[in-house]
């Protein structure tokens, strides 16, 4: 589903990303784990599209094709979503109103005509359901004046109601006590299917306690330096990641 | 890169002034130049009684002895005053249309254009319309519906014929002819316009509504509007303004007087989507607009909502005298500048009675090389004890070659008076940019969706049907303005 290879990436001049591969098939889950500015931010982003990194060598596909060639909005409707580390404020802007415009953006896409707005309540009730947020919250501005942990379980709302393919997640658990991290684990596992994958871009341990990764990478100085299975978050766990950035 | 930055220039060359037709209709349009003669010809015209011809020349003996006012932060090359037709009206409407059945067919097709069905059946249910065509009124839906309230709306011309004394009572009197430059002006020579009338204690009951369209070339429109709310009466009025897309400016100098007296609510919006000029600032309106309210009984309330997306300049300060006790002035107002659009606008709240209260809501959009400017005057004079205003400006640029400026000026002669001013610039963010594009929304639907969240505390105070078409021409008015 996602293949990266060779991935060079800059940000303001300066190297972040400095030949990263990585394989996604369909149905996997993978966690990116690594040290604070090893480039897992980065990574996220250059796969949703922001703008302002400069690729000077390798390549990114989905299903084939050349993602790095899109702009941001045709990868969300081709399937990416990415969770944000640090969710934006859209004041005035209603959290139905952007759910709303995304998901038929998504459809018109396709080529189908726009939602039943009756559906689409019954829709996003249902799943706003699943992540505890209360229905009046649809009508408050986007993330104006929420809580971390309510911005981060908006993020898991906006992807449940989304569905996308591949559902990418940075650092979506910190900042968030247990209960709240139970409720976005909670989320993502309802989306697991095998069509589905997803990218887990994390710091800890903490979520994969509660979403079990298939896989795990960890991300040092712009490359992955070592990859497993689940054994090896745990691993990370106990020894931190210094003797891996030494290597 | 991720995405290919688009030519902002070659994106906002797509930009479509939807209204920018003409229609091809023969006018009778007098030739330019102003003069008492003039004056007296759009007298007799209008068979006009002898004191409006004497308010209309005291107003254009003061208006040649004042001068053009430079304080404004906008920019035009001199306007030649004798180069401007003052009246024009459609050639078929000589004695004027007694019923819709008589209006010409093209002008009908013009408002259908425009989106403004003139047909009874056709009309969104419960909104009365006059429509004014360059210098005349061509018709009002609903008239009867309303005379059985004991409502008054009709063009001014015919109000001055059918209810004189109550024009003669209300008109000059809360803009007076001599008020200013463009106030004397319209004062000389204003033409057409619409009154309403609601009689004591009655709830206007259907929204009123007028649309203004300048038509005919190297014409003015001068169009004076006139609202009286007697006691515990309820209007809610809206005007809605476009003109053809000309390479020359033409000047639109317009007087809008409302009179609230005890308990009364008058509440005024205004969709203005004059024809802005091109990219390069050739054409459109000159919009020099004097509106003013008069709270003049107690606990009396007016309400003015502005959405402003036209005109090459607009140069208006719609404003409250608060003079009743415990009467209520508003003032919400979206105002976008696009191309070499400049605004010059705000608002003045006068309080004079006692526990008066004013609320201001000004939210500024600047996109291209447009330039902004609020300017507000918040006064309380001795009498006004325990008065209190609210004052919240907001700008958001999109681009770097855009400007916002804000000028607020307080008077406070009575120290019980509460004042709050909060001011914010912001522009709209990449981040949020991003954000929507991550979900799928493509760089201009979110742009227009941050605008109108933006502006959401105004058009929620605009009548339902009339925030969605605002809703829209932000978004038309915004295409291109980020690449």
């Amino acid at each position: 589903m996602l293949e990266v290879k060779g991935l060079h990436a800059k940000v303001e001049g300066k190297d972040i990303l400095k030949g990263l591969d990585l394989s996604v098939r369909a149905g996997e889950v993978h966690a990116i784990m690594g040290p604070n500015g090893s480039g897992k931010s980065t990574l996220s982003h250059v796969i949703a599209g922001r703008e302002g990194y400069e690729i000077t060598a390798g390549s990114v596909q989905f299903d084939g094709r050349d993602l790095l060639a899109l702009p941001p909005e045709t990868r969300a409707c081709e399937g990416i979503f990415l969770g944000f580390q640090y969710p934006v404020e859209i004041p005035g802007v209603s959290n139905l109103t952007l759910l709303k415009a995304a998901l038929n953006a998504r459809r018109k896409y396709r080529g189908q005509p726009e939602i039943d707005p009756g559906d689409f309540l019954a829709w996003v009730r249902d799943r706003a359901r699943l992540v505890k947020i209360d229905p009046k919250m649809l009508s408050r501005g986007v993330n104006e004046g929420f809580s971390g942990g309510e911005k981060k379980r908006n993020e898991i709302l906006q992807m449940l109601v989304l569905e996308p393919r591949l559902m990418i997640l940075d650092e979506t658990d910190s900042g968030l006590d247990i209960d709240a991290l139970k409720i976005v684990a909670d989320g993502i596992n309802a989306l697991r299917s095998p069509e589905r994958a997803t990218l887990l871009v994390t710091h800890y341990q903490r979520l994969l306690d509660y979403v079990q990764p298939d896989y795990v990478h960890v991300l040092a100085r712009g490359r992955i330096v070592r990859s497993g299975g689940p054994e090896l978050a745990r691993e990370l766990e106990q020894k931190g990641y210094g003797w891996l950035e030494a290597a | 890169m991720a995405s290919q930055p688009q030519d902002i220039h070659e994106l906002m060359r797509r930009r479509e002034y939807s209204a920018g037709f003409v229609t091809a209709i023969e006018s009778d349009t007098v030739p330019p130049g102003l003069s008492e003669d003039v004056i007296r010809m759009i007298s007799a015209r209008k068979q006009e009684p002898e004191w409006l011809l004497e308010f209309r020349l005291k107003a254009y003996r003061r208006w040649l002895r004042m001068e053009e006012p430079k304080w404004a932060h906008v920019h035009h090359p001199p306007i030649d005053y004798q180069a401007i037709s003052y009246y024009s009206q459609p050639k078929s409407f000589k004695d004027g249309p007694k019923s819709l059945d008589e209006v010409d067919p093209k002008l009908l097709e013009t408002y259908k254009k425009l989106g403004i069905p003139l047909k009874e059946q056709e009309m969104l249910a419960g909104v009365a319309v006059d429509v004014v065509f360059d210098s005349v009124s061509v018709a009002t839906t609903f008239k009867k519906k309303l005379a059985e309230a004991g409502v008054i709306f009709c063009p001014i011309s015919e109000a001055v014929r059918e209810h004189p004394e109550l024009v003669r009572k209300y008109l000059g009197s809360v803009v007076p002819f001599g008020d200013n430059f463009y106030a004397a002006l319209n004062s000389a020579v204003f033409t057409d316009g619409s009154f309403v009338y609601i009689p004591k204690g009655v709830r206007c009951p259907m929204e009123l509504s007028t649309y203004f369209r300048i038509n005919e070339r190297n014409t003015g429109q001068f169009e004076r509007t006139l609202i009286v709310a007697e006691e515990g009466s309820q209007v809610s009025y809206l005007e809605g303004c476009t003109a053809p897309q000309r390479d020359e400016n033409q000047l639109h100098a317009a007087v809008v007087e409302l009179v609230a007296l005890d308990d009364a609510q008058i509440k005024y919006s205004t969709v203005q989507n004059w024809y802005p000029g091109d990219e390069q600032g050739r054409g459109g309106i000159y919009n020099f607009v004097t509106k003013r309210g008069d709270c003049r009984g107690k606990r009396s309330k007016i309400s003015w909502t502005q959405v402003e997306t036209g005109s090459a300049i607009t140069w208006k300060y719609p404003s409250c005298i608060l003079r009743g006790d415990d009467s209520v002035g508003e003032f919400y107002s979206v105002a976008l500048t696009h191309h070499r659009q400049q605004a010059d606008t705000g608002t003045k709240m006068i309080h004079v009675g006692r526990n008066t209260r004013s609320t201001i809501v000004s939210k500024g959009i600047s996109a291209g090389e447009g330039q902004q400017s609020y300017r507000g005057l918040v006064r309380v004079l001795e009498s006004a004890d325990n008065a209190r205003n609210y004052t919240q400006c907001d700008s958001l640029l999109i681009g770097d070659r855009c400007g916002a400026h804000t000028f607020p000026y307080t008077e406070v002669r009575n120290p019980s008076a509460r004042l709050e001013h909060e001011a914010t610039t912001s522009k709209i963010a990449e981040d949020q940019l991003y954000y929507c594009r991550a979900r799928g929304i493509g760089e201009e639907e979110a742009v227009s969706m941050i605008v109108n969240g933006f502006c959401k505390e105004v058009f929620k105070e605009l009548p339902m049907e009339f925030a969605v078409e605002a809703g829209k021409l932000l978004a038309v008015s915004l295409e291109g303005a980020v690449g």
